[in-house]
């Protein structure tokens, strides 16, 4: 076997360079220019302070926070909520058609991201067929928005990320054993608190990915509010790109990005922490027994 | 037991929900004049109309080689990141495995923000080079994550067997470890290439004036541009991953088969 130093340090210092180079020292730089003032430039000033961070806290940026928590929330439980039936779904049927179904969920995404969410534009939009026909069924006035408001970012959010939320739960339910939902309905459960109380908590870890998966990529939205939202509609990632690009105040834009980022890794590393003292009990509980 | 109807009729819904989009895509491409609600007969004008159209065939290019170039550098580094962190357990791979697995988690607009900064911070001009690596660096973290996936499942003692039979170092690489690997290393390429291909968030702030991709361009013509120009665009470039995908999945279907 190869176990020698220098093999060691031959196989890890490229990736480890380059990571370090262009991913953790770039992520310290965001960390040092949110404590810097901007100059009339565009560039950044000299000294330090606490500026950007009051401008971030101010009202018309906390209504922005609040309002990225709260879709982002949103989404991802309809996701789940959406996903759960499907992967269940998915694990009961015949393997053909599971198969059939995987890469029609699948085949979506991984096409253009941009496209697909053009494509809800097309559909949405005020004089298109399906509003046509949303009219003629009566299930929307004649002079109802579709686009540029709260409503369609939701949609186009949860279109983009629920692939995300369906494939961890599916492969999560691949393990679980569905003769216990068998033997608790034969105790009396109904199919609702089987499914509730013995499938859910069994694929407990797929949730958490899902979860994941999709919190944190709508937490840092962008593309998606900037073209089926509206002027209400801007998320944090919205105002880190104005701020980048429009205004020029990088100072600015590395104090959202850092509060953006703080908003990511708390809940997160919340999880991981309940995770490893949960699987922590559980090694003693065997241990005592 | 008797199966709830209920997981079925959402699936069909999900289902429903994730190709009615696309559909409406393809339809109205085909429609002879500019508004989309009404339908004037079946044209390829739009079709015709992208084939002449040199700044979309730049930003095509430039895609392309960004793409193929990215892909290769992160498969390099990727593949001999996962040989690093599956055959060392030190505190240097620690760190490794920290660095590694962080650019997964964090969200795009982050990771697009922190280059850009870096960029400007070091004085280095934005164009094609910046992006490329922005690319590869997003890269390596997926090779690295599908090459030790595959590594789990990989006998040693293939390796001492080999070692016994007088293999040297380098044969040990190129008879034993590669071709096993062989099969995650494309995968891991292929899904770089994707990735590259597809992304907007991180080019968008590292690319600069001038330098172009393609989802760089599909976005410049969804502001600014004409609908039914971008729709039809759209259907080739969407055909186009379909026809891929459903090629691969015949190809490792086939294979399984035998």
């Amino acid at each position: 076997m190869l176990k020698k130093k220098e093999d060691e340090v031959g196989m890890t210092l490229p990736s480890f360079l380059w990571l370090l180079i262009f991913f953790a020292i770039p992520l310290a730089i965001i960390l040092t220019f949110a404590f810097k003032p901007s100059d009339f430039y565009g560039g950044i000033g000299k000294g330090w302070t606490l500026a950007n961070f009051k401008k971030v806290l101010e009202l018309s940026y906390l209504i922005i926070i609040w309002r990225t928590i709260w879709i982002s929330l949103s989404t991802t439980l309809i996701c789940l909520s959406l996903a759960l039936p499907t992967a269940y779904f998915l694990v009961r049927t015949s393997s053909r058609v599971q198969q059939l179904c995987l890469l029609l969920i699948i085949l979506p995404f991984w096409s253009s991201f941009l496209i697909r969410i053009f494509a809800w534009k097309t559909l949405l939009h005020p004089e298109g067929f399906f509003k046509q026909f949303l009219v003629f069924l009566h299930l929307v006035p004649k002079d109802a928005v579709l686009l540029y408001n709260t409503g369609a970012v939701l949609l186009v959010m949860i279109y983009s990320y629920l692939p995300f939320a369906i494939l961890p739960i599916y492969t999560a339910s691949l393990k679980f054993r569905f003769e216990l939902c068998e033997a608790a309905m034969d105790l009396g459960a109904t199919r609702l608190q089987a499914f509730v109380k013995i499938f859910i908590p069994s694929i407990k870890k797929g949730i958490l990915i899902a979860l994941l998966m999709v919190f944190i990529p709508a937490m840092g939205s962008y593309i998606i509010p900037d073209i089926v939202g509206g002027v209400n509609n801007d998320m944090i990632g919205n105002r880190i790109a104005q701020r980048t690009f429009v205004n020029r105040d990088l100072p600015e834009a590395s104090a959202l990005s850092l509060i953006l980022a703080m908003i990511v890794i708390i809940p997160m590393g919340g999880i991981l922490l309940i995770q490893m003292h949960s699987s922590r009990q559980k090694k003693n509980k065997r241990r005592g027994a | 037991m008797k199966r709830s109807w209920f997981p079925l009729c959402v699936t069909v819904a999900v289902l429903v929900f994730f190709y009615l989009p696309i559909l409406m895509l393809f339809i109205t491409s085909f429609n002879e004049t500019k508004f989309s609600g009404v339908w004037s007969g079946p044209s390829l004008k739009w079709y015709k109309a992208l084939l002449n159209n040199p700044p979309l065939w730049e930003a095509v290019r430039n895609s392309l080689w960004i793409g193929t170039s990215a892909s290769i550098l992160a498969t390099l580094l990727g593949t001999s990141a996962a040989f690093a962190l599956y055959q060392y357990k030190t505190w240097l791979q620690k760190i490794h495995y920290g660095l590694i697995y962080t650019p997964l988690i964090i969200p795009d607009i982050l990771m697009g923000m922190s280059l850009l900064v870096f960029f400007i911070a070091i004085y280095f001009p934005l164009g094609l080079t910046t992006i490329f690596i922005a690319h590869t660096t997003f890269c390596i973290s997926y090779v690295t994550f599908v090459v030790f996936a595959r590594l789990q499942s990989f006998d040693v003692s293939l390796v001492e067997a080999a070692q016994d039979l007088g293999a040297n170092r380098w044969q040990l690489w190129w008879k034993i470890r590669i071709p096993f690997l062989l099969p995650a290393i494309i995968s891991g390429a292929l899904l770089s290439f994707t990735l590259s291909i597809d992304d907007f968030v991180i080019t968008f702030f590292v690319a600069g004036p001038g330098a172009t991709t393609l989802p760089l361009y599909v976005y410049g013509m969804m502001k600014f541009g004409s609908a039914p120009l971008i729709n039809a665009l759209s259907v080739i470039l969407l055909l186009f991953t379909f026809a891929i995908i459903l090629c691969a999945q015949w190809l490792t279907s086939s294979r399984e088969k035998k």
